[in-house]
């Protein structure tokens, strides 16, 4: 039987580490060891994007990401998007324009939406439908989503 | 999913060790978005995940105007589409590795993997075969290298054998006045897997009147991607407009569409879209040669 293997990692800026077998994604260390069940289980098979957190900048699928892969990496999750000074803009703009119903999906658009506009700050309506294909959302069809992404994207431009 | 250790090399040689003393009971660790998915699905069980991507050779991505382009074979795709001499002088490569699964996907995986994975569905390994790409291989028995289009043996098989490894893939530089192109046909717009693709190289003569050589590929429609040998060949020669030509590849890849019918679609879709593919190949890969 394998053994487990210590991790040390940086999780929304500070230090954390975590022992886990090989065998768990980063997914299930972040929500059932560390507490951070803001990250949600969809699929677990890559195709919905609501366990979305971002790797070194770069949006990911947890659920397609070992724990002992996070080793040395920069993981943010949606624990981190606010600060205490208030919600970030995609947050704010997400309810402002209620571009969520039930809500599993959010945290993975959150996550999606702010490494697309760190990378692209401007970008256009058919690149956010474009970059976010890989987040499902049942109740809202999208329109909501693509408007609340492209309201934070002007805001944060300012 | 079964518990197994992990071990993370730094080097070839050591992977190399862990890999043969696995005895085949090793999964083989790039972006882990086809494996990670196999083995929560219990399709695979390994005792060691073997993680490649602490291994300089695999990770490596550079150009060099003498020897091309050079992709380490852990690459995640969206490093090789955001490579500024990918999107300049291999585009290709940027129609396919931007459409394999998601962003989340792209970030992960990587085209050695879309690669070894094997699915005759795979997006990469059209644009790879008419890039003219070879896969680097290095194993117990010493290194060896295979043309793209002789890599795939079957649905999940191709001719690595027990103790190889796929450590790059290498694509000589763009001759003057070419240009290759990469589609494939989905009912959406985003994120699914091909009812059939096609990519097509040519390169022109000088006045950019006629194809000199062409390579054609097409995927989705065989039990492995397929170099449309007899495609190209009809092309050689030819007028970039010439109509009974450009019939002929689309002919010749109908030929040697051998699908089958699935949920994605039917044997005759399949069959007709390798010679729509093909067409439209050809007629991107002529325009980005014009542009050149």
């Amino acid at each position: 039987m394998a053994g487990k293997v210590h991790v040390t990692t940086t999780i929304n800026g500070e230090s954390v580490e975590f022992l886990c077998e090989p065998r768990q994604t980063i997914l299930e260390v972040l929500r059932d060891q560390l507490d951070l069940t803001g990250t949600k289980e969809g699929c677990s098979n890559g195709n919905c994007g609501a366990c979305s957190i971002q790797v070194n900048g770069d949006v990911i699928d947890s659920c397609l990401m070992m724990a002992v892969e996070a080793e040395g990496q920069d993981l943010q999750t949606i624990e981190g998007v606010a600060d205490p000074e208030g919600l970030h803009p995609l947050q704010q703009k997400f309810l402002e324009h209620a571009a969520l119903q039930c809500g599993i999906c959010t945290p993975g658009f959150i996550m999606a939406a702010k490494a697309l506009l760190e990378k692209e700050p401007n970008p256009s309506e058919e690149r956010i439908r474009l970059y976010l294909a890989g987040n499902l959302c049942r109740c809202t069809g999208y329109d909501k989503i693509v408007r609340a992404v492209q309201d934070a994207a002007s805001v944060m431009a300012k | 999913m079964n518990a197994f250790d992990y071990a993370a090399p730094q080097s070839v040689d050591e992977a190399l060790s862990l890999l043969s003393a696995g005895n085949g009971n090793v999964g083989v660790l790039a972006g882990g978005t086809d494996l990670i998915a196999q083995l929560k699905e219990n399709k695979r069980q390994i005792g060691l995940l073997l993680d490649l991507k602490k291994i300089p050779e695999t990770t490596a991505l550079s150009f060099d105007e003498g020897s091309g382009l050079h992709i380490g074979a852990a690459t995640a795709c969206s490093d090789i589409y955001n490579f500024d001499v990918v999107s300049s002088r291999y585009p290709a490569l940027v129609d396919c590795t931007s459409l394999i699964g998601s962003v989340q996907i792209q970030n992960r995986g990587s085209l050695g993997g879309n690669i070894c994975n094997a699915s005759p569905a795979a997006d990469g390994p059209p644009a790879v075969i008419v890039l003219g790409g070879v896969c680097n291989i290095i194993g117990p028995n010493g290194a060896r290298s295979v043309a793209a289009e002789d890599f795939f043996t079957g649905p999940g098989q191709s001719v690595l054998e027990a103790g190889e490894l796929l450590i790059s893939v290498e694509f000589p530089t763009p001759a003057a006045n070419s240009g290759a192109f990469f589609l494939r046909f989905i009912p959406r717009n985003e994120m699914d897997i091909a009812v059939a693709n096609a990519a097509v190289s040519v390169v022109l003569s000088d006045d950019k009147s006629t194809i000199e050589s062409a390579r054609v590929a097409i995927g989705a429609v065989a039990p492995t991607p397929l170099l449309v040998a007899d495609a190209g060949a009809a092309l050689a020669g030819k007028a970039v407009d010439d109509e009974d030509a450009i019939e002929a590849a689309c002919a010749a890849s109908r030929a040697a569409a051998k699908p089958i019918t699935d949920m994605r679609g039917t044997i005759e879709q399949r069959v007709h879209l390798a010679g729509v593919l093909t067409r439209r190949a050809i007629e991107g890969a002529v325009q980005r040669a014009k542009e050149s």
